[in-house]
């Protein structure tokens, strides 16, 4: 375990594979040194040693499922470029942001050249002419370790001109952001790369991969599946599906953060870790503080319907969990106990959406401003029931049609699977809802317990003109 | 004199020029920019502007796009906590109240003796580690009521220096490509063909 | 490469026109075109679907979201944006499912919840795309009870166009014109999310020649011009189609009126002319139809002076004159020039008049600054043709200035890669950043430049790939168009088929010289006419729109010919520094207030209608050559314009198809013009003489806003010409001892004039530029019409 100042909150207890924090260990595990004394850029050397396609082939088989959040498997995605379309470029997504979510920074800041090597890896197998590092500016420490990094590798004459005296060679840009939580979203990441306001584009009609950054093919992907890929070149894409389960295989990263005895990071097995084990394994979390129970759980990032104790069986299983009505998204699961005031919780959500929107699209803009406005005064206790009405019927205009939940044995309610229809561009809009939707589905007496107590005038309802 | 000087016009140039399209170094600009002068002024996104082929227009709503950069002059700590949902349950709100106390100023604002601006920050991405803040882009993690007042005392005494330079300053250590090991920016419009090791184990 | 491949072929059933796609709308099959925008094809069959943010003519965006309807693809409906998603095979697009409604009631909510609803007070009520689509598609009530964003009210963000980002719904509308269309990206949106708002940079002022464009395509009120403001409501006012005639792109136009009175112009959607777009002197300038420094009544020189007196007085003294002057010296003592600013009607009436019952051969609508009238004889680009050839020639002036539509739609041309462009010029343009090779020259050396640029072996293989296209127009005001005409002739002859566009400046300077204002046999130009005018030749000058103080490059002559000529008639709307000095003056009808047609450049005739009475006691051009032809005892025979029409349509070669009826029927006009491809155009012999090397080059040429009668009387534009001034390259500053903001003279052979000195990076070094007809001296005073070249010497005071 981990006793580092800089970049806690890593926990390896127990006897789990590692195949992105197997140097989280070492205290320089982020140097040049460690890194090649470890085993690094051995699976650079492996890839070049094999063709392209033959290093795509690799990846393909593998399944390395995207760790970003929507969890499309990279060798798929590489493959969607547009036939003979040049140049390609890569765009690393690290602007990890969305609430809850603490495993890119980790990788950033203790591993860099893991990091550096998957993307080489990347460029090398789908032919990316540039790479281009998309570090978000809050987060300075990760910034110099990969400044420093990057300067190391390109001295050691791992980045650049001819690659290990090979034909390969790529240039890695480091790129800094500047404080935009939406800037996350790949089309938007691209706009901000491109020196624009970060506000996602359209997609359809087009995918970054058909046209990206200036128009061109490009292949968003996100900090920690890149870290994936020097394991998998120096083992086989067979041992990295043995790890896990078909649809889910390898590991992920989660962070648990809120009311445990013991929030972390952890690499867990895909596919096959449940929410019990995380919340309560005695080498994970040990348990809700104080002794307190559980209340709900958000189960993957901030845009994650919320969870109930009835879920803490679920595997950490994508199908598994849209099914039940919520997503695995970044693998940050946030914690409340028995203790938590959910309309101030949810509130909390609301407002994080509703002051990341962009401001291009119209449900976002005013929508999520709308609901973080009622929002505040139902957690503040100045909140009327037509408010909740108002918030569902907003909702209603950013995701019109059913809207994802869990089930609850409490309140006899069935599940309502992902996905959902919506009427915003990207998903920051849905997103500002989803925590007032299921702060109202699952715990509305909480709400109206917080109404102000008006006497209400008796209205008669339903007089007609002939006196009926 | 806001514009950018003359060690960091060269400094701007050599960012540009690893970009296919010089546009796309607004960004890394503007932090050279807020670097120099603590904040951005109206003359840097002008010079800026130059710099990338922009309008001082563009460059601006670029810059007032993002959270970081400051169009008026702010404290020499910016002080962010953590306000969103996991620090939210740990706290946060509780340790705000408790800045605003030991600095005698509302979130949002600057110490008179300009040393410190107190913000409500979005997630930081240090989650298990709530509450926390940042510093200038320096974490402080698990923060209790008595750690923040030892560490604003701790900054405001100077005794932090080393470790937490002033606002504006974010990464220390920059990227530098050598000149004999760079490849160079690829342009969109220049190359159409696939690069050179895509041919690689290809049947001639 | 084998592992790139996305999918496979798609399979769909081949339809009958590979251009076609079928797909159905709300339960009826359509045909659509390829690639067609779901929004734009519903349009076509006539299902509107509301939107705000897209526009046909920018790129589409997606940002407001009304658009959005259910559409299947295959994979069941889906919310869509129309604006963002083109018709597929086999779609199923419904735009009236309950679902598509709610979204368009909440989306319309939303749009309404921080929207100050001002609208009796707002100009744009009435016509209002929000105001109407909330009655038409949106909730009928507004449950929003939180504060509203809070903006300072309307703030100006030009000189022209106020902004009021209250009642702005951020449609990015004005934003996308700025960058996409006008290509002057000088207003953004700011901040974001819930604050995002519209701005300019301090001090850096949304000045773009296309600013009022702007305030049409914003579909709520936030936008609003400075000539227009609370001057009307919608539903007062009186519409009517026609064609602005400030230049000669002939834009198509809605001219508004209430009350009598002219309140503004709106572009029109012309797809082979201006796409919807005008520049802010097209629009604005209508203001000057109202100023009160009209002439309204003919006026007559009594002791010096001009007295108001009847029309039958003023044509009576008019025919004297004239009579007279033939009597002394013969018909040819009769010199006719202006009339390109007029109607095509009218100039056929004033030509009739000077050719058939004056009988003079000394006729010109041109005034020494145009292009040789045989030009119109070469085989012709349109506006389309130019804007898709593969390769623009420009050998012309400033577009942006001169031609600000023409401008627009060859830098679309280039900005979509469509055509490359290649400059030749004596200063940067417009379009130089835009241009695929702009070459630079020093006025005369056009030949030079432009051998040296065939034998480039990139530009000839560019120019052999055909469909070439030649801009040619007056670049410089201070040389003769000799060396422009003999570059012009070799770039000819270096890529044969290639057609032109005359970039002829005046409104209708082509129709004017088509219908026969141009000179009989051995007759005189203008500078021929002012020439023989100082030599006491000329006994009777006719002015018709014309003032050569301001207008003729060579003021030494203009002036001598002026004082020359025994006598002088003008037909003006204005009093000029010409026309008042006439013996007769003869009060004209303004744009506005006279119906006709008018050509443009690329020979599209087009209509132009009488929206207001006229002024005073005006009258149109044609109607004073009549009255005149009568007071001469001959009779032109038109009772109404309609009967000239007809007649141009009789005599005129090229226009025998352009009927009343033929122009009823297009709303875009109907092309005339009778090409030869063969030169004709007469090519003079010379060299300009080597520069001195203490000299400067003169280059002289306009700029959008300068003191044009229309503009320097419409009081929005008044003030914006910048101001006469004499602009050096930077790095010649030094060596002809000065410095910017410096007082200066400037000597030519002819004259010295006093100029403030402006370090311009745009000036070709070893040449001076100047703008033409500025406020300040007076640059033409440095100009001989008869020297090729023109130097001069920078001296301090
Ligand atoms: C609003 C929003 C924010 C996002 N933020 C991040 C982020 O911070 N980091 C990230 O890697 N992906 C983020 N994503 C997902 C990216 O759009 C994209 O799917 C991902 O970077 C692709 O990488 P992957 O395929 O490797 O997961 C976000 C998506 C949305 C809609
Ligand atoms: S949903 Fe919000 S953040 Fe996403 S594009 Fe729309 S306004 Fe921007
Ligand atoms: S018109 Fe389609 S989103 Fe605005």
């Amino acid at each position: 375990m981990s006793s580092y100042t800089w970049a806690p909150g890593f926990i390896d207890d127990g006897d789990r594979p590692q195949i992105v924090t197997s140097r989280f260990q070492y205290e320089d595990g982020h140097t040049l040194e460690r890194y090649l004394a470890t085993g690094g850029y051995a699976g650079l050397k492996a890839a070049l040693a094999r063709t392209p396609v033959q290093v795509h082939d690799e990846v393909k088989a593998a399944t390395v499922l995207g760790r970003g959040g929507a969890g499309f498997p990279a060798g798929t995605k590489w493959g969607l470029t547009p036939v003979e379309v040049w140049p390609r470029y890569l765009v690393v997504n690290g602007d990890e942001s969305e609430p809850g979510t603490y495993k890119d920074r980790l990788l950033m800041e203790r591993d860099p050249h893991q990091l550096i090597e998957g993307c080489l890896i990347a460029c090398y197998a789908a032919g990316l002419s540039q790479c281009f590092l998309y570090i978000r500016g809050e987060m300075a420490l990760a910034q110099e370790r990969v400044a420093t990094a990057l300067n190391d590798a390109y001295a050691a004459g791992y980045i650049g001109r001819n690659i290990l005296g090979s034909k390969f060679s790529v240039d890695v840009v480091l790129h800094w952001g500047a404080g935009a939580y939406v800037v996350g979203e790949e089309t938007a990441l691209i706009e901000s790369l491109e020196g624009n306001r970060g506000m996602p584009r359209l997609k359809p009609p087009f995918f970054p991969a058909a046209i990206g950054l200036y128009g061109k093919p490009t292949i968003v992907n996100n900090v920690e599946t890149l870290a994936n890929l020097p394991w998998l070149l120096t083992h086989s894409a067979a041992e990295y599906t043995a790890i896990g389960t078909a649809t889910s295989p390898g590991t992920r990263m989660v962070a648990v953060s809120g009311h445990v005895k013991r929030p972390g990071v952890f690499e867990i097995v895909n596919g096959t870790t449940t929410f019990r084990d995380l919340l309560y394994g005695a080498e994970f979390c040990q348990g809700i503080r104080d002794g307190n129970e559980l209340k709900a759980f958000v189960p993957g990032g901030g845009s994650a319907p919320w969870f109930l104790p009835d879920q803490l069986d679920l595997p950490f299983e994508a199908k598994l969990v849209g099914a039940a009505g919520s997503m695995l998204g970044s693998g940050a699961v946030m914690v409340m106990d028995e203790t938590t005031d959910i309309p101030t919780a949810a509130h909390t959500l609301t407002r994080f959406y509703a002051h990341e929107s962009c401001g291009k699209c119209v449900p976002c803009r005013e929508g999520g401003t709308w609901l973080e406005r009622i929002m505040e005064r139902l957690a503040d206790g100045r909140g009327t029931e037509s408010d909740l009405a108002q918030l569902l019927e907003i909702g209603q205009t950013i995701c019109p049609g059913p809207f994802p939940h869990a089930a609850s044995e409490r309140l006899g309610l069935e599940a309502a699977p992902f996905p959902f229809k919506m009427t915003t561009i990207c998903f920051v809009g849905p997103s500002a809802y989803t925590s007032v939707h299921s702060a109202i589905t699952l715990f509305r007496s909480e709400f109206e317990a917080k109404l102000i107590k008006r006497k209400l005038i008796p209205v008669s309802v339903g007089a007609t003109d002939d006196g009926h | 004199m806001s514009r950018l000087n003359d060690a960091n016009e060269v400094l701007a140039k050599e960012i540009i020029g690893r970009y296919p399209k010089a546009r796309s170094a607004t960004i890394p600009l503007l932090h050279v920019a807020q670097q120099q002068n603590g904040y951005i002024t109206n003359e840097a996104i002008a010079h800026i502007a130059e710099l990338v082929g922009a309008t001082s227009a563009e460059v601006l709503g670029t810059c007032t796009f993002y959270e970081m950069f400051k169009m008026q002059p702010v404290g020499k700590y910016l002080i962010n906590i953590c306000t969103t949902m996991s620090c939210a349950l740990l706290g946060a709100e509780q340790l705000v109240q408790h800045a605003e106390q030991h600095l005698g100023i509302k979130a949002g604002g600057t110490t008179p003796d300009g040393l410190f601006t107190l913000e409500r920050a979005e997630c930081q991405a240090a989650c298990t580690e709530a509450p926390c803040l940042q510093a200038n882009y320096r974490y402080r993690y698990r923060v209790t009521p008595a750690q923040l007042d030892q560490f604003l005392d701790d900054l405001a005494d100077g005794r932090l220096d080393a470790e937490i330079p002033p606002h504006g300053v974010v990464a220390r250590v920059r990227q530098s490509i050598p000149v004999d090991r760079g490849v160079g920016a690829v342009a969109p419009d220049e190359v159409h063909e696939a690069p050179a090791w895509m041919s690689l184990g290809e049947k001639s | 490469m084998t592992d790139t491949k996305s999918g496979t072929e798609p399979e769909a059933a081949v339809p009958v026109d590979p251009n076609v796609v079928s797909v159905t709308l709300n339960g009826r099959a359509i045909e659509a075109q390829k690639g067609e925008l779901v929004i734009a094809a519903a349009q076509r069959h006539g299902v509107y679907i509301p939107r705000f943010c897209y526009h046909e003519r920018m790129s589409s965006v997606g940002m407001c979201r009304m658009c959005i309807c259910e559409v299947d693809t295959g994979r069941g409906p889906q919310l869509t944006p129309t604006c963002m998603v083109a018709v597929a095979p086999n779609m199923v697009i419904d735009t009236e499912s309950e679902m598509t409604k709610n979204v368009q009631q909440g989306i319309l909510e939303l749009l309404l919840a921080n929207h100050p609803l001002d609208c009796p007070v707002c100009d744009k009520g009435g016509e209002c795309p929000l105001q109407d689509q909330a009655f038409s598609h949106g909730p009928g009530e507004s449950r929003y009870i939180e504060e509203k964003r809070h903006f300072e009210k309307p703030i100006p963000i030009s000189d022209l166009v106020y902004l009021d980002r209250e009642r702005c719904i951020l449609c990015d509308r004005c934003t996308r014109f700025a960058d996409e269309v006008a290509g002057d990206a000088l207003i953004s949106f700011t901040s974001r999310g819930n604050e995002t708002h519209i701005t300019t940079f301090p001090d850096e002022p949304f000045s773009s020649y296309f600013s009022g464009n702007t305030v049409q395509i914003c579909p709520v009120g936030a936008l609003t011009a400075k000539p227009y403001r609370f001057k009307a409501r919608p539903w007062d006012l009186a519409q009517q189609e026609s064609t602005c005639t400030t230049c000669s792109v002939g834009c198509r136009i809605v001219i508004d009126s209430s009350r009598d009175e002219v309140l503004r112009y709106m572009g029109v959607d012309s797809e082979p002319v201006n796409h919807g777009w005008l520049c802010d002197r097209g629009r604005f300038n209508f203001e000057s139809t109202k100023s009160a420094d009209r002439v309204l009544q003919p006026l007559v020189r009594e002791h010096d002076e001009l007295h108001e007196v009847s029309w039958n007085e003023a044509l009576a003294a008019a025919a004297s004159i004239i009579e007279e002057a033939k009597a002394a010296g013969g018909a040819a003592g009769v010199a006719v020039i202006g009339g390109a600013r007029g109607t095509n009607e009218d100039a056929y009436a004033w030509a009739r008049l000077a050719h058939e019952v004056i009988g003079t051969p000394n006729v010109y609508s041109q005034m020494g600054d145009g292009l040789p009238a045989d030009l119109l004889r070469l085989d012709r680009a349109t506006i389309d043709e130019t804007a898709s050839a593969t390769t623009i020639v420009l050998l012309a002036p400033d577009l942006k200035e001169e031609l600000p539509v023409l401008y627009l739609r060859l830098r679309e041309a280039a900005e979509k890669k469509r055509s490359r462009i290649i400059e030749f010029t004596p200063k940067q343009t417009g379009l130089t950043r835009h241009a695929w090779r702009s070459i630079s020259y020093e006025p005369g050396s056009q030949v030079a430049a432009v051998n040296e640029a065939l034998a480039d072996a990139e530009i000839a293989a560019q120019l052999a790939k055909g469909d070439v296209v030649v801009v040619f127009g007056r670049a410089n005001l201070a040389e003769t168009i000799t060396a422009s005409v003999q570059a012009l002739h070799r770039l000819l002859a270096a890529a044969p088929g290639t057609k032109l566009l005359p970039a002829f400046r005046r409104g209708n300077s082509v129709g004017a010289l088509q219908v026969g204002l141009r000179p009989g046999a051995g007759g005189l130009d203008t500078r021929g006419v002012l020439q023989a005018a100082a030599d006491g030749k000329i006994d009777c000058l006719v002015l018709v729109g014309a003032d050569p103080l301001a207008d003729f490059p060579d003021t030494e002559l203009a002036r001598r010919g002026l004082a020359g000529a025994r006598r002088t008639i003008a037909v003006d709307t204005f009093l000029t520094g010409s026309s008042a000095r006439a013996d007769v003056v003869l009060p004209a009808c303004a744009f506005g207030e006279k119906d006709g047609t008018t050509t443009n450049l690329e020979g599209r005739v087009s209509n132009v209608v009488r929206q207001v009475s006229p002024a005073g006691n005006t009258r149109p051009d044609w109607m004073i050559a009549s009255g005149l032809a009568t007071a001469l005892g001959s009779d032109l025979g038109y009772a109404n314009v309609g009967e000239i029409t007809l007649d141009i349509a009789i005599n005129v070669p090229g226009f025998d198809h352009v009927t009343s009826a033929a122009l009823a029927a297009s709303a875009d006009g109907v092309l005339s013009g009778t090409p030869t491809a063969i030169w004709p155009v007469t090519l003079l012999e010379g060299t300009a003489p080597e520069r001195n090397s203490y000299d400067l080059r003169l280059v002289i040429s306009r700029t959008l806003y300068d003191q044009a009668v229309g503009t320097a009387t419409s009081p929005s534009l008044a003030h914006l010409p910048r101001g006469s001034a004499v602009h050096l390259h930077p790095l010649d500053l030094a060596r002809v001892g000065t410095a910017d903001g410096v007082e200066v003279k400037v000597r030519s052979a002819r004259a010295t004039i006093v100029l403030p000195v402006v370090a311009d990076a745009s000036v070709v070094r070893g040449t001076a530029w100047l703008p033409w007809n500025n406020p300040g001296p007076n640059p033409g005073e440095l100009i001989d019409c008869f020297a090729a070249v023109n130097d001069v010497r920078i001296e301090n005071l």
